[in-house]
């Protein structure tokens, strides 16, 4: 069954989100409202804009947002006259204040995430939301440290809270092909007619395309992309890659191919610090299952402790950090320079 | 059970022959894990007795342990409790915020003193190292979240330093330590936390956030505090409190401790502390639950004296 008369599967591009993280929350007004004006003009459906670590995440610990998001939400509401705006939120982080206030900013689908296996704490989210009329989706993150079964248990609580698509979220991008139309397929199962199925990827194993199609394939009608890849750790499921390859597959999308490509090139790529890479760092993070996000905050601990990332992470993956943790970042980087023979004094290295 | 009699202020026997401790008595709210937790410290109290456990599931594990150490146990909720010959001198509240906002007045119409574990932050937030004193004389006093016992002493152990424009905490909790009135709770938690950092913490502006994280074995609970100092405050001062706090806190709870010294980076100060329960209950890792149990504890018994003081 398509999504809806129109579209095969509904897109959602979250670069002016998850793109939050590669940019260390440091989104001005310009490239919010340059970027939301190219993506609507390129029919992307969907938009999602907010902290990368969602409603009420500029703090010390995931890094100061340069301008309030409720501000560049605002704008990107106004500069966005056919595309719908989104928001995320974590439970733990941001508040029903936050979906409220969003939603008195004409945001229109709130996502609500929780880590995969801790499903219940959002139930009053959704509820709010969904008494506020908005649409909405709830995020199962580190979908790959679960069994296909547990994580689609986790989806039933959240679509009996009120929520309407669930999605697999591949926030390590770890999971490897049929490993997500397993989960897809079991949350299908398990929802029926009740709650729609999403799959929202990661590039560290580079794998986001494909596992993608694999999701449409097992039955998930919307899928996350951010353009040019501009996303945390190793980028994203590339929207305009996605979408190129949905059209050559006679998938609907309702995108605007080329103008998108455009897009990516002139008016995404500009705003970015650096292409996201899959280099030693993000690719260890899909390997160990690390949380995509952490990733600048590793490279931050060890040149403050000298002490190697590649290890940061490591030792977050056998910790089983979940999203959230970065404080535990710091933590694991003094733990290693304590360990360290030549006995620095980590307080004393820059 | 108890001997009758005074129902302010009734007398036990202690451990010297003759030497009379005032012992007030208790009732707990709630049979869930912060509940079961909490009767076994009061139960090492001098001068706390508990008496009633009442909750509304038959079946919990925590009515049964209640009823087996010899409390009033029943499963018909407040109605049942309100309706006893003998009322409490205290009731611990260790529901959900909702349910506390529901039972707050009735406690209040029969004059109960209340001591609230839940975030609905009725009363005025008491964290023991900070504003024991504070308050006592009022009816109802809330005990913020664990996470606001565990990390409040730290944003005043910098707040009596120097000034603390803002100030920001990360409580991570191993989800089986996590119980369902926690997880219905968790917007409450972060704004109760979030007010008392400010109130109590000291500081001008508080956030506060909590994790779950669910690996296996469990994990011990974790804090980090992160406070903006002013540029030039004295380092070495602001350790020192907070090394001193640390010790306070540990007075009633031993498994109270910094990772590693405070950590000065570009105009803040982050304090790493891990929270070893006593077992008494859950396992050690739900240091979550000790600390939230533990300085209920403490208040409840400043209650007691405060009683004395006042009946003496």
């Amino acid at each position: 069954m398509p999504y809806s008369e129109d579209l095969d599967i509904r897109i959602t591009d979250s670069c002016m989100r998850d793109g939050s993280h590669a940019v260390a929350h440091q989104f001005d007004e310009a490239a919010v409202r340059d970027m939301v004006t190219a993506l609507d003009s390129a029919r992307v459906p969907v938009l999602e804009v907010a902290h990368g670590d969602g409603l009420g995440g500029s703090s010390f610990n995931y890094g100061f947002s340069k301008v309030p998001e409720r501000k560049l939400i605002k704008l990107a509401v106004e500069h966005a006259p056919s595309s719908k705006i989104a928001c995320l939120v974590l439970p733990g982080v941001g508040t029903v204040d936050d979906i409220r206030a969003a939603r008195d900013l004409g945001v229109s689908v709130m996502r609500v995430a929780t880590h995969s296996t801790e499903a219940d704490i959002s139930a009053q989210h959704f509820g709010i939301a969904r008494e506020l009329g908005l649409e909405t989706v709830g995020f199962l993150m580190m979908a790959h440290s679960v069994a296909p079964e547990a994580l689609a248990r986790q989806g039933r609580i959240m679509a009996d809270a009120g929520c309407q698509c669930v999605y697999v979220v591949d926030s390590a991008g770890a999971l490897v092909m049929e490993q997500v139309s397993d989960r897809v397929a079991a949350l299908c199962d398990i929802l029926g007619d009740d709650a729609q199925v999403g799959f929202h990827g990661h590039q560290n194993l580079s794998l986001a395309v494909a596992n993608s199609l694999l999701a449409i394939r097992a039955g998930a009608l919307q899928i996350d992309g951010c353009t040019r890849a501009f996303g945390a750790g190793a980028g994203n499921t590339p929207t305009e890659v996605l979408a190129a390859v949905c059209e050559r597959l006679g998938i609907r999308t309702g995108i605007d191919v080329f103008a998108l490509i455009d897009a990516a090139e002139d008016v995404v790529r500009p705003v970015m610090e650096s292409e996201p890479v899959v280099d030693r760092m993000s690719l260890l993070m899909g390997y160990a299952g690390v949380y995509s996000s952490f990733l600048r905050h590793a490279n931050r601990a060890a040149e403050r402790y000298g002490v190697p990332g590649p290890e940061i992470l490591l030792r977050a993956g056998q910790r089983q950090l979940v999203g959230g943790q970065e404080d535990l970042l710091i933590d694991i980087a003094m733990e290693i320079a304590a360990e360290r023979p030549t006995g620095i004094d980590p307080v004393a290295v820059p | 059970m108890l001997c009758g009699g005074h129902r302010l202020v009734r007398y036990r026997h202690s451990l010297n022959a003759g030497d009379h401790v005032p012992s007030l008595t208790a009732a707990i709210v709630g049979s869930g894990n912060i509940a079961t937790d909490l009767l076994f410290k009061l139960l090492r109290s001098d001068v706390i007795s508990p008496r009633y456990m009442v909750g509304v599931d038959p079946d919990s594990d925590g009515l049964r342990r209640a009823a087996g150490l010899g409390l009033e146990v029943s499963a018909g909720g407040v109605d049942w409790l309100l309706a006893r010959s003998e009322l409490p001198d205290i009731v611990f509240e260790a529901t959900s915020a909702h349910a506390h906002v529901v039972n707050a007045p009735r406690y209040a119409e029969h004059g109960l003193k209340v001591v609230d574990l839940t975030p609905a932050a009725i009363g005025p937030y008491v964290v023991p190292t900070v504003n024991l004193t504070e308050h006592i004389g009022l009816n109802n006093l809330n005990m913020v979240t664990c996470g606001g016992q565990a990390t409040i002493p730290m944003v005043a152990a910098v707040s009596r330093v120097v000034p603390v424009r803002y100030a920001e905490i990360v409580a991570s909790v191993a989800s089986l330590a996590a119980g369902p009135g926690t997880r219905a709770n968790v917007d409450e938690f972060t704004r109760t936390t979030a007010g008392a950092v400010a109130k109590v913490g000291g500081a001008e502006v508080g956030k506060a956030i909590i994790v779950l994280n669910p690996a296996s074995p469990p994990v011990i609970m974790r804090d980090t505090i992160f406070a903006a100092i002013p540029h030039g405050s004295d380092e070495n001062a602001i350790v020192e409190s907070v090394r001193r706090m640390e010790a306070a806190v540990q007075a009633y709870v031993p498994g109270y401790r910094l990772t590693a010294d405070p950590q000065f980076d570009a105009g803040r100060v982050a304090i790493f502390v891990e929270v070893e329960g006593a077992g008494d209950y859950f396992p050690p890792y739900a240091g979550n639950l000790d600390i939230m149990t533990a300085a209920a504890t403490r208040v409840g018994e400043e209650i007691a004296r405060a009683a004395m003081i006042s009946t003496a």
